[in-house]
């Protein structure tokens, strides 16, 4: 099995995934592509229902049993105890043995709701420290001190005390940083995070990310960040994937997916949240709303809600067209044949303005 | 200025949770609304902002303080024509359409409750033509009217309890988290909605939402609340341009702008009330110019405006 380039610790080949309901088969996953290289964080960003989640749940074996993966890989890069290098494909293997040698240990997730994560009858020292029992050779005392060690790390005061606590005894926010103790518990290489603050007060929210960012620093983490948050993704991320009805529609490095987007559903994006200096009267809306994937879309899904949208969209789904090295977006309008357009005025005025407060900062 | 619309002095509301134990959810609140504009209500989780709401549209009896609308007093015991009044000239649109709206009630119906229990109307026909024009407003379709909840999707039927607002033609909307729970894209057809909606007929909005950027874009006026106190108070630029009090502060460095080169860098400035020994039941409203304003002692204006 090959990976793209000596850095890659992640590779998502073509997924695709669908889904059997009472209602018909939903396709949710349409031939979806992402990289991730060691140290570096990539997001995830799109509307709900755009299959963010279920992306991610097919890396480490927690699909619903109703899903099928009809198609694709995800390699996974690691070094085994012998000092080996080994390239996996996660969906050639079983969930046990996902469970026992890749899942927690090598691979951690953080879910929004902090309670689907914890046991409510178990005291939070107590579930850090299984994470290091179960994945590590170590003694109850030095499995103790690392669970302590963590918790300091993740931000919680008071920690020799709260590792008698039980979940319910902490805040939504002190929660979050438990369970991200938790994941960090067997020293994972990924920690993927999938909307881990949509449910924090911003104030919270920004220092679960200070956080997130400063463990990644000193443990060298890869990360996988999933939200629809997009000042989230500014703050967080290197590279970012924009999805849309279960597809990649653009891809690139953070500042050519802010200052430089292609495709008119990040247009829609960037353009629907106000910034502090918006006082346009009407914001730019994307009209209508995501397709339903019961029935398979013809030519582009972005079609019916696209204002820019050309008869050929209609018929055939674009291919991700390059745009540099790093920037790829699924559009025809990059077609060299296309007709020459340009972003919504408004967020081209958006987005000088953020280039010059970004100058100011220098 | 005109007479506000909405005049909201020294609220509290406590809830007494056992003998022993009192929620102060809300404290000595004073803000005024004025006609057609619209005021946000920011703060955490738990810092009053639904109660306040709630206690302003009389699901709860406040505690202490007086709720002045329209000129007429709305605490304490009403009589029927202000009750009528109040019934009709102020509406709620919640944070989650689905458990808000009854589910076993056809669209048509949820939309024109109001207008049955006020007789509003001469026939049937007329009532049915005011719910499709409505339906229509809101960027529904007049089909929609016999469909039941649960076959729109989160947009939608958060524009059917707009829509449900609005049949009544009210004076003052509270929309508590109205937009929350709905994607950025969809947030923007409501917040363009209900703009438009405020421009042609000239009610005001209470405006509750934690999204900062937003509540910026929309509203004329901020408070921020803290623990059941407003700690500062004034138009949209004052709060964002000058934010005296920490709080505030904290809350607005917090929020992640969509601009990466400028977010890498900036950090959150962390605010710990203890900390800084700041008891907001020794505080006072001290003017700032405007309509701005902030709670502090003396002492402590002094040094947050040093
Ligand atoms: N178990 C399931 N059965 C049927 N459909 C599902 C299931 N899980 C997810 N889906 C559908 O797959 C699509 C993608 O879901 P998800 O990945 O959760 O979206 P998000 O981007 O919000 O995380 C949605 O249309 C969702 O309804
Ligand atoms: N009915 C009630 N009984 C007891 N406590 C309540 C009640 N309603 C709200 N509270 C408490 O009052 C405080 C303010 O709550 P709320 O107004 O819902 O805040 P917000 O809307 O800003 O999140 C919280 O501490 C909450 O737990
Ligand atoms: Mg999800
Ligand atoms: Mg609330």
């Amino acid at each position: 099995m090959e990976m793209k380039n000596e850095r890659t610790i992640l590779q998502i080949n073509d997924l695709d995934i669908s889904f059997k309901t009472n209602a018909g088969i939903i396709h949710a996953i349409r031939g979806v592509n992402i990289d991730l290289q060691k140290g570096e964080t990539v997001a995830i960003v799109g509307e709900s229902g755009s299959g963010k989640s279920v992306t991610m749940k097919a890396a480490v074996g927690l699909l619903d049993a109703n899903a099928t993966v009809n198609s694709g890989q995800i390699l996974y890069r690691y070094v085994d105890d012998y000092g080996h290098e080994q390239v996996y494909d996660l969906l050639q293997m079983s969930k046990k043995q996902l469970r026992s040698t890749i899942n927690g240990s090598r691979i951690a997730m953080v879910f929004q709701d902090p309670m689907t994560s914890l046991d409510p009858t178990m005291t939070i020292g107590k579930q850090i420290m299984e994470g290091i029992l179960l994945h590590k050779k170590a003694s109850k005392q030095e499995a103790w001190d690392r669970a302590l060690e963590l918790l300091e790390l993740v931000g919680i005061t008071d920690a020799e005390k709260r590792m008698k606590n039980y979940p319910h005894q902490l805040s939504g926010g002190m929660r979050q940083r438990v369970v991200i103790a938790i994941a960090l518990a067997s020293d994972p290489d990924i920690l993927i995070c999938d909307e881990p603050t949509t449910a924090l007060d911003v104030t919270i929210q920004a220092r679960i990310l200070e956080l997130i960012k400063d463990v990644q620093k000193r443990m060298k983490l890869s990360v996988i960040y999933i939200t629809h948050d997009l000042g989230v993704v500014a703050k967080v991320a290197d590279y970012v994937n924009v999805m849309y009805a279960g597809k990649i529609i653009e891809v690139g490095n953070v500042n050519e997916i802010f200052y430089e987007p292609k495709h008119p559903y990040t247009w829609g994006l960037l353009a629907a949240m106000p910034d502090l200096e918006t006082d346009d009267d009407r914001l730019v809306s994307i009209p209508g709303s995501p397709p339903n994937l019961l029935h398979e879309p013809k030519g582009d899904a972005f079609a019916a809600r696209n204002a820019y949208a050309l008869a050929i969209d209609e018929k055939a789904d674009p291919p991700l067209f390059k745009v540099s090295e790093t920037h790829y977006a699924a559009t025809w309008l990059l077609h060299p044949d296309a007709p020459k357009v340009e972003m919504p005025q408004e967020l081209k005025a958006r987005i000088a303005r953020a280039q010059k407060e970004a100058e100011k900062n220098l | 200025m005109s007479e506000p619309l909405l005049h909201v002095k020294n609220l509290s509301q406590h809830f007494k949770v056992s003998r022993s134990y009192t929620v102060k959810a809300v404290n000595g609140v004073s803000f005024d609304i004025y006609p057609g504009e619209t005021y946000g209500l920011v703060g955490e989780s738990g810092s009053g902002k639904t109660t306040i709401g709630r206690s302003i549209i009389r699901l709860y009896n406040p505690t202490s303080g007086n709720v002045i609308f329209q000129g007429k007093d709305i605490t304490g015991k009403l009589d029927r024509s202000v009750e009528e009044m109040l019934r009709r000239d102020m509406q709620m649109i919640f944070q989650d359409p689905m458990s808000s709206l009854n589910p076993r009630k056809k669209v048509a119906d949820i939309i024109g409750e109001g207008l049955d229990i006020h007789k509003r109307h001469a026939s049937i026909t007329d009532r049915d033509a005011a719910i499709g024009e409505m339906l229509e407003k809101v960027g529904l379709s007049k089909s929609h009217a016999e469909r039941y909840p649960h076959q729109f999707s989160g947009g939608q039927r958060q524009r059917v309890g707009i829509a449900r607002a609005l049949i009544m033609n009210p004076k003052l909307i509270i929309a508590d988290e109205c937009i929350s729970a709905l994607d950025v894209s969809i947030q923007a057809q409501v917040v363009n909605l209900m703009k438009d909606i405020q421009d042609e007929t000239g009610c005001a909005y209470l405006f509750i939402a934690h999204d900062l950027s937003m509540v910026k874009y929309i509203s004329d006026r901020i408070g921020v609340l803290h623990l059941g106190y407003m700690v500062e108070t004034g138009t949209a630029d004052e709060i964002f341009s000058n934010p005296i009090h920490p709080y505030t502060k904290s809350l607005l460095s917090a929020v992640p702008l969509p601009n990466p080169e400028v977010e890498k860098r900036r950090h959150p400035v962390a605010y710990d009330r203890k900390a800084e020994g700041v008891d907001y039941a020794k505080g006072s409203e001290h003017l700032i110019g405007g309509t701005h304003s902030v709670l502090a002692t003396d002492e402590e204006l002094a040094r947050w405006t040093a």
